[in-house]
């Protein structure tokens, strides 16, 4: 139990996946600009990282592996995590309208993109067993929901504030996304 | 042989995963499958795309829903115009209706030289900014502010401050009213383009409080409400207000009025606007 409450706390706040090791930049950058769409945008990503952990591991172990072709890990996570995003997207068109109607128009937009991807490889590089791969992709989720929603805050105020000229736009989001990211730099030795 | 054998695997088991991955998403697109009315997606296409919100709902492709599914009205897209009307109406089969183009207009006259101002402002030159301090400095509390909020919300830039006044360009404006909700004043209201008069006041109160503030404000002296027969223009709480429901005759008030807030369609540009619009298009 204590091992996977550590490995939360450090995917969330010591190894940001956003502000510490930086992956996901594009849709911290892209989708903060308004909160209601950040928190659809974090909703589709925690769905799509802890679920596309959970299939990237079945996947590296039982089939990757037996065949000795772990090299084609990429490729083979590449072409399953999308499938799967893209079923969902079906399966949820279908079953589930409202919810599709909150997270669909993200599902296509994180198909593959590198957090989603990083996760999946991080798991296999750490050599986590099933449930905490699960955990610690859930746990990554977090931690971008986090970062993303703390910036997206930060942005709605600069918004209405008054930069010089030149830092005005994505100048000033770029500076403050530095800034929030030396503020995670305080977590490091938290948890190893 | 080894090597030969080793790569015939590897790319063997990933078209294999791929081709799993692909059976499954083709099995789960048809049983999954949303019918949607394919109509739905031509009315869409055949819509201008602006999403610009003026038809009430929330975008073209929302639009284009109601009126497949719904049987919403065909004449709602005001960008389109009646060209997307009859080829709507062409499309459904149903009965075109030309639209009665409505456009944004400014229900104030008082410019910086005609209307006083009770107080100096030199805050940041938005209309809600300037309405916070104090209720606004012009003197009239019913009058343009004249900061531009309207023009700067304006989506194809139709309405132009001259003079301390907002004034809407009605051969430009798509009637998408975004400006009505702007204004901090609420005087910016959707009027029909081919009205023959306009009373351009808002401010209920009593004649001499008017005339102390302003030179073009409605004083409530009910001349023009005789000139019509049909009460097309009606006192409201000491302001005539034209009822755009009603024929309305044009010139007459417009002559009568006093103070000549009330603007005959002949004075401004309003009878020259489908020329300039289809030239535009063309």
């Amino acid at each position: 139990m204590t091992q996977y409450i550590l490995l939360i706390i450090s995917a969330v706040l010591v190894n940001n996946f956003v502000l510490t090791r930086f992956l996901g930049i594009c849709p911290f950058l892209g989708v903060s600009k308004k909160l209601p769409t950040a928190l659809g945008m974090c909703g589709a990503v925690v769905f799509v990282m802890t679920s596309a952990s959970a299939v990237t591991w079945l996947v590296h172990r039982f089939i990757l592996i037996p065949l000795g072709i772990d090299f084609m890990q990429t490729i083979a996570f590449i072409l399953v995590i999308a499938s799967f995003v893209q079923m969902v997207d079906i399966v949820m068109k279908k079953t589930a309208p409202a919810l599709h109607g909150a997270l669909g128009i993200f599902l296509p937009l994180i198909t593959t993109n590198c957090a989603v991807m990083g996760v999946a490889v991080l798991n296999v590089q750490l050599t986590h067993p099933f449930l905490k791969s699960v955990v610690f992709g859930f746990a990554a989720s977090l931690g971008f929901a986090l970062a993303l929603i703390i910036f997206t805050g930060l942005r709605e105020k600069i918004d209405r504030a008054n930069p010089p000229k030149c830092f005005q736009g994505v100048a000033i989001a770029l500076v403050t996304a530095g800034l929030l990211s030396l503020a995670f730099m305080g977590f490091s030795g938290l948890v190893r | 042989m080894d090597m030969l054998q080793f790569i015939l695997i590897t790319s063997g088991a990933i078209a294999l995963v791929g081709v799993v991955c692909g059976t499954a998403l083709a099995v789960a697109a048809r049983f999954f499958a949303v019918h949607e009315d394919p109509r739905i997606e031509k009315v869409a296409e055949i819509l201008p795309g602006a999403n610009c919100g003026g038809c009430g709902l929330a975008g073209c492709t929302e639009y284009a829903r109601a009126i497949v599914v719904d049987g919403a009205a065909i004449n709602l897209c005001a960008p389109g115009g009646n060209e997307v009307i009859e080829q709507i109406a062409a499309f459904l089969g149903r009965e075109a209706t030309a639209a009665k183009k409505m456009v944004a207009l400014v229900l104030c006259g008082g410019n910086d030289t005609q209307a006083q101002k009770r107080h100096a402002y030199n805050g940041v030159a938005d209309c809600t900014a300037a309405q916070a301090v104090n209720g606004g400095d012009k003197a009239c509390t019913y009058g343009c502010l004249g900061y531009g909020s309207c023009s700067r919300i304006c989506p194809v830039a139709a309405i132009e401050i001259c003079d301390g006044l907002a004034k809407v360009h009605p051969e430009l404006c798509i009637s998408c009213g975004a400006c009505v909700k702007v204004c901090p004043r609420n005087i910016i209201k959707m009027v029909p383009a081919d009205a023959p008069v306009h009373v351009l006041c808002s401010s209920h109160d009593k004649g001499p409080v008017v005339k102390k503030m302003c030179k073009v404000g409605c004083i409530g002296c009910t001349l023009c409400t005789k000139q019509v027969e049909n009460q097309a223009i009606t006192m409201d709480r000491f302001l005539a207000v034209v009822d755009y429901s009603k024929e309305t005759p044009g010139k007459a008030a417009a002559e009568k009025c006093p103070v000549n807030c009330i603007i005959a369609a002949d004075d401004s540009s309003s009878d020259a606007q489908p020329e300039v619009l289809q030239n535009e298009n063309n």
